[in-house]
């Protein structure tokens, strides 16, 4: 992380030729760039940028994926971009520059396997379900799914429209009771910062976005939630420019590393 | 250069022309690329749904609430501001004004502290029975919040380009400061207060990121057409390309409106200057 990109490349490159001259020679190669860092003439270590496109719910697990990963193999950079996955598709397909795209929904993952835009097939690596937040007073003494639908209870909800809000007309399907929200948001920030703000009595939320607000807000599971466990896929953007870097990444984070990370902030495992 | 009239000189060099071609390009290749966007036999249908029509409904509604509400607050201002010299008037005009550069979420963030539930002034109104969160009302708060400077900077101005020697001559002749407002100022600065009030109708009706922070989204309730827009992109682009369109047709109109008007009432005072 220390040394510049420029030398690096450099370095890679003298690296990569005295690799290839030293074929026939015995010994190790020995790279013969100016500046030496540890790791850089061993060959298959990935190197070099990528950005890594991922849903918003993401942000604390791989903002730290991203640093270890970072820590670990000197020389490289991990770009992030966090937002809803719908945005984040748009982008993509518009043309912005992903290497990683990591989708909050196997929904959003398919249109850009549609678009032909992911390399291989994408991988679950993480799953998530709804879960009740109330402000830490819980003022209207919430302590079931059936409780939202008391009258006077204002609870706040995703608009069926986006991933949050599928989930949550499942739920209410499979709970048999239909919920009357004073309001229907575009996002489950928008949901959290309502029942944080003290406005709302109650929202419905993932497991983490609770876990992820401290105490700001107070959680309670309900039975039902299992009924929409929402899969988070995650591929190779087939227009990246890193396929090698980008590998690694997934690598990590499907790996029992990610896992560690993913299962502390309450994902589950698909 | 305010005298267009006789000569037909108009002072701009050539090259000028060549770059307000490239600045109206600008502006206007994104809204032609729009229109490209548009699924047109799928257009009516679109813009006439349920989901459509409540939230155009309920955004012309707010719109024209906050346009009075704005009306009713902005014009003293606008008078204090341009009339009274007091110590502070500055800084007074830079907080009437900030909405104008704020980010309208950060104006939603101060909303909510200030009329939510949780609120500064939320909770004496809670306990007077009265719900801002959620409501209608949160909208057209958060509207007026937004739009109020238009007004203000608009009839400030036209105040300023009037001077008061007609209110003064009127005053002469006895007339009382109520009077003088009613018989000569307001009369004399309507243009003003007429392309100040459609602006403000024009920003209210593009309120979107104060109305989502305070107000939430609720069909018909609290959705207005820039939130319905951006929900729907979620899932239906078509459905949120046809609804902007509608949105710049709506607000065109209502600029296209106002921008006639102020040039002839403030024209002859330029010139009497």
């Amino acid at each position: 992380m220390s040394i510049p990109r420029k030398h690096f490349a450099a370095l890679l490159v003298a690296g990569a030729l005295t690799a290839g001259l030293a074929g026939c020679a015995s010994g190790p190669p020995v790279a013969t760039g100016t500046a030496s860092s540890p790791g850089a003439s061993e060959t298959p270590k990935p190197s070099g940028t990528i950005t890594v496109f991922a849903a918003a719910s993401l942000k604390p697990t791989f903002t730290r994926l991203a640093s270890d990963f970072e820590a670990k193999n000197p020389g490289t950079k991990i770009t992030l971009n966090f937002a809803g996955s719908s945005d984040l598709v748009t982008q993509i397909t518009q043309g912005a520059p992903a290497d990683v795209f990591a989708s909050a929904d196997t929904k959003n993952m398919t249109k850009l396997t549609d678009a032909k835009l992911v390399d291989g097939a994408p991988a679950n690596f993480a799953t998530n379900v709804l879960e009740i937040a109330v402000p830490p007073s819980n003022p209207a003494s919430i302590s079931s799914f059936a409780d939202l639908a008391r009258p006077g209870v204002k609870v706040v909800v995703c608009a069926p429209q986006v991933p949050c809000g599928a989930a949550t007309v499942t739920v209410e399907k499979a709970a048999g009771t239909t919920l009357a929200p004073v309001s229907e948001e575009s996002s489950v920030t928008d949901v959290l910062g309502k029942v944080s703000a003290g406005e709302a009595d109650a929202g419905l939320v993932y497991v983490t976005d609770i876990k992820n607000a401290g105490d700001k807000v107070k959680g309670i599971p309900f039975a039902e939630s299992d009924q929409a466990v929402n899969t988070y896929p995650i591929a190779t953007v087939g227009t990246g420019k890193n396929k090698e870097l980008a590998a690694a990444f997934i690598a990590t984070v499907t790996g029992s590393e990610g896992k560690k990370v993913l299962s502390a902030a309450g994902f589950g495992t698909p | 250069m305010n005298r267009r009239s006789g000569t037909g000189y108009t002072g701009i060099p050539p090259w000028i022309y060549a770059i307000a071609a490239a600045g109206a390009v600008f502006v206007l290749l994104p809204l032609v690329a729009m229109v490209a966007k548009v699924n047109w036999p799928q257009f009516i249908p679109l813009i006439t749904s349920e989901s459509s029509l409540t939230a155009l409904g309920l955004s012309l509604r707010t719109s024209a609430a906050s346009t009075a509400a704005c009306i009713v607050l902005g014009v003293p201002l606008a008078l204090v501001l341009a009339r009274s010299p007091f110590p502070g008037q500055r800084l007074l005009r830079a907080f009437v004004l900030l909405p104008l550069v704020l980010p309208p979420v950060v104006g939603g963030i101060a909303l909510l502290y200030t009329f939510g539930r949780q609120g500064l002034l939320g909770r004496s109104l809670e306990l007077a029975g009265i719900q801002i969160a959620f409501s209608t009302t949160a909208v057209v708060l958060a509207q007026t919040f937004v739009a109020l400077p238009f007004l203000v900077v608009s009839l400030e101005g036209a105040l300023r380009t009037a001077g008061n020697k007609y209110e003064a001559v009127a005053a002469t002749l006895g007339a009382r400061p109520s009077t003088v407002l009613r018989r000569v100022t307001i009369p004399l600065v309507l243009p003003g207060l007429a392309s100040g009030a459609v602006l403000s109708f024009a920003r209210s009706l593009g309120e979107f990121g104060a109305t989502l922070t305070f107000a939430g989204s609720l069909q018909g309730v609290t959705r207005t057409l820039p939130l319905e827009i951006y929900l729907q992109r979620e899932t239906d682009a078509d459905a949120a390309v046809a609804l902007s369109l509608l949105l710049v047709a709506v607000a065109v109109a209502v600029v296209g409106l106002s921008y006639r008007r102020p040039r002839v009432g403030v024209a002859p005072e330029g010139v009497f200057r």
